[in-house]
């Protein structure tokens, strides 16, 4: 019987079967933010644990709320910066060279296929586009995670979705992922590994492949993955170029965490997203989901482009071409935020900030900003937001306030005509 | 090993999510205790906010509820928000992976039954009390005029977690 690329990883990883179900596995890299960690090190430190498995393997950044904004948020970076120094963990990106972290690491080729990841975040299941396994955890398991190197799992299931259709004009990743959400309801995938293949996805850029992974627990997916292959090797190629004589070599060597055609499947869904059209979220949940012209013309209040889904570049391109010459409409206010300080730099060099400061954008640094209203773009209540990012929970952009979870090129649309607009009529 | 049971409050609600069980701005706060005054702070039952400071939720151990219970973000802190406020047990139709992991590295207890059983649970009129013995994998759910008992499945290494006091316990002796 053949292998799904989670069940490789688990057996390469296996440190040891703990039960019939569950298996402690090492791991090759810890990340870590300064919302989850810094309690974790206090906790640490308070029990006489204040030690790091190996400083290599910990990336750590300061992203959720950047500059700090209040006394608490200083406290949180400055227990960071302090641990990180303690412990010479030489990869720690503070400010000026932070942005979103599921954005930044990969960016710094730290995730590669094959690999173990855990951070003290739901939305790290984004990292398994690059064919690794990689997952969300709590506080209890980043600290075992620093302090052993460890992490442990129930035995990896696996739902395959296989994805087939070119997508039309001004429909992107982030829609097929709303669409897949939809079907599978959130909590379709709870306890499995979500694997994305097919025509549709071996044709997307990294870029895209990290939006839909990073939506994967949004279906209650502990990870998201897709087959390693060129574009992964070419993507990482500026860090693996040491390690590999040419691409093609690096490619031949990922088909090792490739599924076997004969793995086996919790399920198999297989979706054709040829006549797919944009598509957008109402209500609490992500997996209440509409099509974009079933909502046209709900009036929002600010308009949101950024996070670890869609503030790349790519993302970046996409709005700024609806904006280009255009205004946003009155009575709505815009915030862009590149997710890296790379994003930024090349945003200004392509001369999209200036079409998102032409357009009336708030253009923000890089940081989480407005997606999880702990600092910029908070909503007040009984307010709408029209937003890149990955949940809608209520409260989640602030209390009261309404988050409509759409694509790049939708948001933009909505922004020039101040109420959700599909983007194929601009 | 530890008992865990007590007053049950209980929330008609599928997907509880860690935003409504602590909401973002309180993480920022770096002790646990910190998060007391604002479980469930925004969580919306029958579309209405839930009345997070009532006695009945004070009193309560025990907290019940049907699907999908804990979904969302990664944040333990959600977990805690439970712990400190003295609640130990949840009771759910089924969890978020990460929560559940949570409960479990926490030495705390997530319980699952059938939905069927928790409508039983939701059909018993009066005050309840839950009791949990470990040993027997069963719950006792008791109101003045009534008494159900279900049995639970709870995977051997969860089970192990609770015994150890948790999963930095355990890891630290073993790894
Ligand atoms: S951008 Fe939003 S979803 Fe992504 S890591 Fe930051 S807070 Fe989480």
């Amino acid at each position: 019987m053949g292998k799904t690329i989670a069940e490789k990883i688990f057996d390469a990883h296996l440190r040891e079967q703990v039960s019939a179900e569950n298996m402690v596995l090492d791991l090759d890299v810890i990340l870590c933010h300064e919302i989850t960690t810094p309690i974790a090190i206090m906790d640490l430190v308070e029990k006489g644990m204040d030690k790091v498995f190996d400083p290599t393997k910990i990336k750590a950044v300061i992203d959720h709320v950047t500059p700090a904004k209040d006394s608490k948020t200083a406290m949180q970076g400055k227990i960071m910066r302090e641990w990180a120094r303690r412990h010479k963990i030489k990869d720690f990106f503070d400010i000026g060279a932070n942005g979103v972290c599921h954005a930044l690491f990969p960016e710094k080729g730290f995730i590669r296929p094959g690999y173990t990841v855990i951070m003290g975040d739901s939305h790290t299941c984004t990292h398994g586009a690059f064919g690794a396994f990689a997952a969300g955890i709590g506080t209890t398991d980043l600290e075992v995670g620093i302090y052993k190197g460890v992490c442990s799992f129930r035995a990896p299931k696996t739902i395959k979705i296989e994805v087939e259709g070119e997508l039309g004009r001004r429909v992107a990743a982030k829609d097929v992922i709303l669409s897949i959400i939809k079907q599978l309801t959130v909590n379709g995938a709870t306890d499995r590994v979500i694997e994305f293949s097919g025509p549709t996805v071996d044709k997307m850029n990294m870029a895209e492949r990290m939006t839909l992974c990073n939506m994967a627990v949004e279906a209650g997916g502990t990870c998201g993955i897709c087959q390693p292959d060129r574009t992964t090797a070419e993507y990482l190629w500026p860090f693996i170029q040491g390690d590999y004589a040419t691409i093609d070599a690096a490619v031949e060597d990922f088909k090792r965490w490739c599924s076997d055609a004969d793995a086996e499947y919790a399920k198999v869904i297989k979706i054709n997203v040829a006549d797919l059209t944009p598509m957008v979220t109402h209500g609490y949940k992500p997996d209440q989901v509409k099509t974009v012209t079933e909502m046209a013309g709900t009036k929002v209040d600010q308009i949101y482009i950024g996070s670890c889904t869609n503030g790349r570049i790519e993302d970046l391109r996409a709005a700024a071409e609806i904006l280009k010459g255009k205004k946003i409409a009155e009575g709505v206010r815009a915030i862009v935020t590149p997710a890296t300080p790379l994003t930024y730099s090349m945003a200004l060099k392509e001369g999209l900030i200036a079409i998102f400061m032409d357009a009336g954008f708030c253009v923000l640094n890089p940081t989480c900003g407005a997606c999880l209203g702990m600092s910029a773009g908070v909503l007040a209540e009984d307010e709408v937001c029209a937003s890149t990012t990955n949940r809608n929970f209520n409260g989640r952009m602030g209390k009261g306030g309404m988050v409509h979870l759409m694509s790049p090129w939708t948001a933009a649309a909505t922004a020039v005509k101040g109420v959700i607009t599909d983007p194929r009529e601009i | 090993m530890r008992q865990f049971g007590g007053p049950a409050i209980l929330l008609d609600r599928n997907d509880i999510n860690t935003d409504e069980i602590i909401p973002a701005k309180y993480l920022t706060e770096i002790t646990k205790i910190a998060l007391r005054p604002h479980l469930l702070e925004d969580l919306l039952v029958d579309g209405k906010a839930f009345d997070h400071e009532s006695e009945a939720m004070k009193k309560a151990k025990v907290v019940v509820a049907r699907e999908n219970f804990g979904c969302g973000s990664s944040r333990e802190h959600a977990v805690w928000a439970f712990e400190v406020n003295d609640k130990d047990v949840i009771v759910a139709s089924s969890f978020a992976r990460i929560f559940r992991q949570n409960m479990f590295n926490c030495g705390i207890l997530a319980v699952e039954l059938k939905p069927e059983e928790i409508d039983q649970l939701f059909a018993m009129k009066g005050d309840m009390t839950i009791s949990i013995n470990l040993e027997k994998n069963l719950l006792l759910a008791e109101t003045a005029g009534e008494k159900k008992e279900f049995s639970f499945e709870m995977n051997s290494f969860d089970r192990e977690l609770v015994g150890a006091g948790g999963w930095l316990a355990y890891a630290d002796s073993k790894y």
